[in-house]
């Protein structure tokens, strides 16, 4: 067991510094960070002391060695365009991206497992093929705009819901939550079935995949054989058993959740880390750039990493491997 | 007697204006980068700073000098200014303004790392003369001093001693200093609260001195939540949900929407930029064309050509939506040294561009790529596709190269580019700016061609600059007209047109449009 953790650990070392340098290479496309931090006045003396200051002068192998030096230490240096620590903007903004991409992701479990077992259980209902359609509109449109068509419906003709912020939040220690107001609550609504829609539809129709593939085994008809009622056989026997492909797809779904939310979070002027990435895009801001996309590598990373370490703990089959010397 | 009139005009005042809370909530795209006054000189920062600081000498609604933080000033000698300061003002903190704090902010700005040098570039030195008298020692004489006086904001020297920050902030350092995120101004509003990229809260500073004056009796806000949204469509949902009471930039293709909307309005005005296309007129070899061993636009003919294939008219009414002003020239009339007579475009004639096209060699045109903007200007990349197509009809190919802003800009500023659309604000309102940086031969002085990306250069032209820079009256106004004619003669550039501005904002809000795209809440009404 702590052999395979550290084996995959190892491998994803190489991950990071991949992902590192293609991004790190990315930039160099990204526009000049100089010629935004100047603005619209300044000599060429000021130009080159600037672009000497921020080490840009150096060759592109010497720059990337001392960001891995710095990003190793956790330290990512200040934003060209907040003139803050990135580590500290990131830890301000990581609260409202984890919030919304963990009430997306369970909006989408609660929603989208009962659909899914319904769907496949009463494939013939009217119900059935309603939200079948509705869970095609899921997939099929653009996150932006089924976040524009939300804010145009609930904000804007009915006035319900606010159209944009994370509403009031209150302050726990470092971290900042909007689950205790009602004004963070409501404002938390659109975006999040914006940025769960996708999943909860993917989540229903692999249910439903799974719920009628499994309704069709064996040990299905020998539990009705039992004569045990058609709830258990249902929800004790048949979603048990399609439950386990749906937790992988759910861990690796929220990777995408938190990476993906920058669509919703523009959309909704959501402040999470999202925005604050596409806000350093427009201003060529490279060390926020860098350190966003090495968190989201790091949290693929490590959600890949805990489904392993599950398929390991659920699939007998992966210890008994592991227990010969490897597969 | 006065002072018991003064007394019951404020009474009044606050009485009228002041008992209920009046909160505007305010929402524009970008959020300003930092708090500090001398840091970033772009509008974003100064949207939200000239709220909370004042300045030496202050803007009126048409952009005229006002009296500020000064009473008065006086040119006493050719390099010398004398500014009488305002007497019982004081900063938010408590701290008692006075000639100290001048002299400091003046030599805060100076700091290489501030972005406000072009304000205070011939400035030698300021000197206290008594507590509330300032003089400026220029290095040379500076007819426009005051006109660039007016974008320098004035801190307290103690507060920033006390707080380290006697230097704007320096992003090269990998501290974050006390100033981007903390404000001890003068001005009409105080920091209360700010959350970067979030929510921005200024609340009214009821002893601002200038409450009194006429143009800010009726003002009532007592309170500006400001919060950027960058989706255009998000922000104009927010202000027609009632989330949102002053959008500061709404998008062109909205605005017949927002007009039919009940209880919104939509206020334009011209804004003081003006947007042209540029040419690479150095280079013997343009990088991005198919002519070979010669520069096609060094001849003016071709220069004149591709003015001349321009319909004008059809982008101010189709692409601009009639939300521009059509332009001759390269700054707009609220610029010292506009001159109408020299505010004339080249007719559009595509018969004249085609044979003047032929008679330089060119009968079947040629290729060319435009670079362009996609998110600085207004429609900046729809109106390079319209030129685009108007320049095919008179056989010149040109390719579109449209790029996000940061690109775009490092881009040009390496001289990489042949053509490129620019959009040029003028701060100080005086022609010098425009022409010192556009069109001056790049020599290494401080600020001369740093835009001047096509690299023109005229002798004749630099001359007049000179005389704009040092000299003042009839010399100078004479030298702005005739560089204004070489302008008109040379097409260093093609003009385009000034920009308009909506304001888009709840009805019962009323605030003066201004042409600096500078919202002024001081002068703000809340009904």
């Amino acid at each position: 067991m702590f052999a395979f953790i550290i084996s995959r650990i190892l491998q994803a070392v190489p991950v990071m510094l991949t992902v590192a340098l293609i991004s790190f290479a990315m930039f160099a496309y990204v526009g000049d960070p100089v010629a935004i931090m100047l603005g619209q006045d300044f000599t060429e003396a000021q130009r080159d002391q600037l672009v000497r200051d921020l080490g840009l002068d150096q060759p592109f192998w010497v720059q990337f060695a001392t960001f891995i030096g710095h990003a190793a230490q956790g330290e990512f240096g200040l934003s060209y365009r907040l003139s803050r620590p990135v580590a500290e903007l990131i830890a301000e903004r990581a609260p409202a991206t984890l919030e919304l991409a963990f009430t997306a992701a369970a909006l989408a479990l609660l929603i989208g497992v009962p659909m899914g077992v319904y769907t496949g259980l009463y494939r013939h209902s009217w119900l059935s093929r309603f939200f079948l359609t509705f869970s095609l509109i899921g997939v099929s449109l653009p996150t932006f705009l089924i976040g524009i068509l939300l804010i145009l419906v609930f904000a804007v003709w009915l006035g319900w819901l606010p159209s944009f912020g994370r509403g009031d939040t209150v302050n726990l220690g470092w971290w900042t939550t909007g689950f205790l107001t009602v004004s963070g609550l409501k404002a938390l609504v659109l975006p999040a079935i914006t940025l769960g829609l996708f999943q909860l539809t993917l989540i229903m129709r692999l249910v439903r995949a799974e719920m009628m593939e499994v309704l069709r085994t064996d040990y299905i008809k020998f539990a009705r054989a039992r004569g045990l009622p058609n709830r258990v056989v249902h929800f004790g026997h048949a979603l048990k058993n399609t439950l386990v492909p749906v937790i992988t797809i759910v861990g690796l779904q929220l990777g995408a959740i938190i990476a993906f939310a920058i669509v919703t979070e523009t959309v909704f002027q959501w402040p999470g880390m999202g925005l604050l990435f596409i806000q350093s895009v427009g201003a060529a801001d490279i060390p926020v750039m860098s350190a966003y996309l090495m968190l989201i590598a790091l949290v693929f990373v490590t959600i890949n990493l805990i489904v392993d370490l599950l398929y390991y703990a659920v699939d007998p089959r992966l210890r008994i491997g592991r227990g010969k010397g490897g597969h | 007697m006065r002072k018991l009139l003064l007394a019951a005009a404020l009474a009044l005042g606050l009485g009228a204006g002041w008992a209920e809370a009046r909160t505007v909530r305010w929402a524009a795209s970008g959020d300003p980068n930092t708090m500090d006054p001398h840091s970033q000189n772009v509008g974003t920062v100064t949207m939200v700073l000239q709220q909370i600081y004042d300045t030496l000498i202050a803007r009126d609604q048409e952009l005229g000098l006002a009296p500020g933080l000064a009473t008065r000033w006086e040119q006493v000698e050719p390099t010398r200014w004398r500014f009488w300061l305002r007497d019982g003002v004081k900063f938010h903190e408590g701290q008692a303004f006075t000639a100290d704090d001048v002299v400091f902010s003046v030599t805060r700005a100076q700091q290489p790392t501030s972005n406000y040098a072009i304000y205070v570039d011939t400035i030698e030195r300021s000197v206290q003369v008594e507590p509330l008298v300032v003089d400026v020692i220029t290095r040379v004489p500076d007819p426009i001093l005051p006109n660039k006086i007016a974008s320098l904001m004035i801190m307290s020297r103690s507060w920033s001693e006390a707080h380290n920050s006697t230097r704007p902030q320096n992003t090269r350092n990998r501290e974050e200093m006390y100033t981007t995120r903390n404000t001890n101004g003068t001005g009409a509003f105080r920091l209360q609260s700010r959350e970067p990229d979030v929510r921005t809260v200024m609340v009214r500073n009821t002893d601002w001195w200038g409450w009194n004056e006429p143009s800010s009796r009726e003002a009532n806000v007592t309170e500006i939540i400001y919060r950027p949204i960058s989706s255009d469509a998000t922000r104009i949902a927010a202000l027609l949900s009632g989330e949102v009471d002053f959008v500061l930039d709404p998008p062109l293709q909205d605005l017949n929407r927002l007009r039919a909307a009940p209880n919104i309005k939509v206020v334009e005005g011209p804004e003081v930029r003006t947007i042209f296309l540029a040419m690479d007129v150095h280079r013997d070899e343009l990088l991005y064309s198919d002519v070979r061993g010669r520069n096609p636009l060094k001849d003016l003919r071709v220069r004149q050509a591709l003015y001349q294939a321009i319909d004008i008219q059809a982008i101010h009414r189709t692409t601009m939506r009639g939300q521009s002003v059509v332009t001759g020239t390269f700054f707009p009339p609220q610029v010292n040294g506009y001159s109408r007579e020299e505010d004339v475009r080249l007719p559009y004639d595509q018969a004249r561009a085609r044979a003047l096209l032929a008679e330089a060699g060119y009968p079947n045109g040629f290729e060319i790529t435009l670079d362009c903007p996609n998110n600085r200007y207004i429609n900046d990349e729809q109106i390079c596709q319209a030129i685009v197509a108007m320049w095919a009809r008179v056989g010149v190919r040109a390719r579109l190269n449209a790029m996000p802003l940061a690109p775009f800009f490092a881009k040009i500023q390496r001289d990489d580019t042949s053509i490129y659309l620019l959009g040029w604000g003028v701060p100080t309102l005086d022609a010098l700016y425009s022409f010192q940086s556009l069109l001056r031969s790049r020599d290494g002085g401080q600020g001369n061609g740093i835009w001047n990306y096509g690299r023109y250069s005229n002798p004749r032209m630099d001359q007049l600059i000179e005389i704009m820079t040092n000299q003042s009256g009839a010399p100078r106004d004479a030298a702005i007209r005739e560089a204004l004619r070489i302008y008109r003669e040379d097409i260093p550039h093609i003009p385009l047109h000034h920009q308009m501005i909506p304001w888009a904002m709840r009805s019962n809000l009323t605030i003066p449009h201004m042409a600096n795209n500078q919202p002024y809440f001081r002068w703000a009404r809340m009904n």
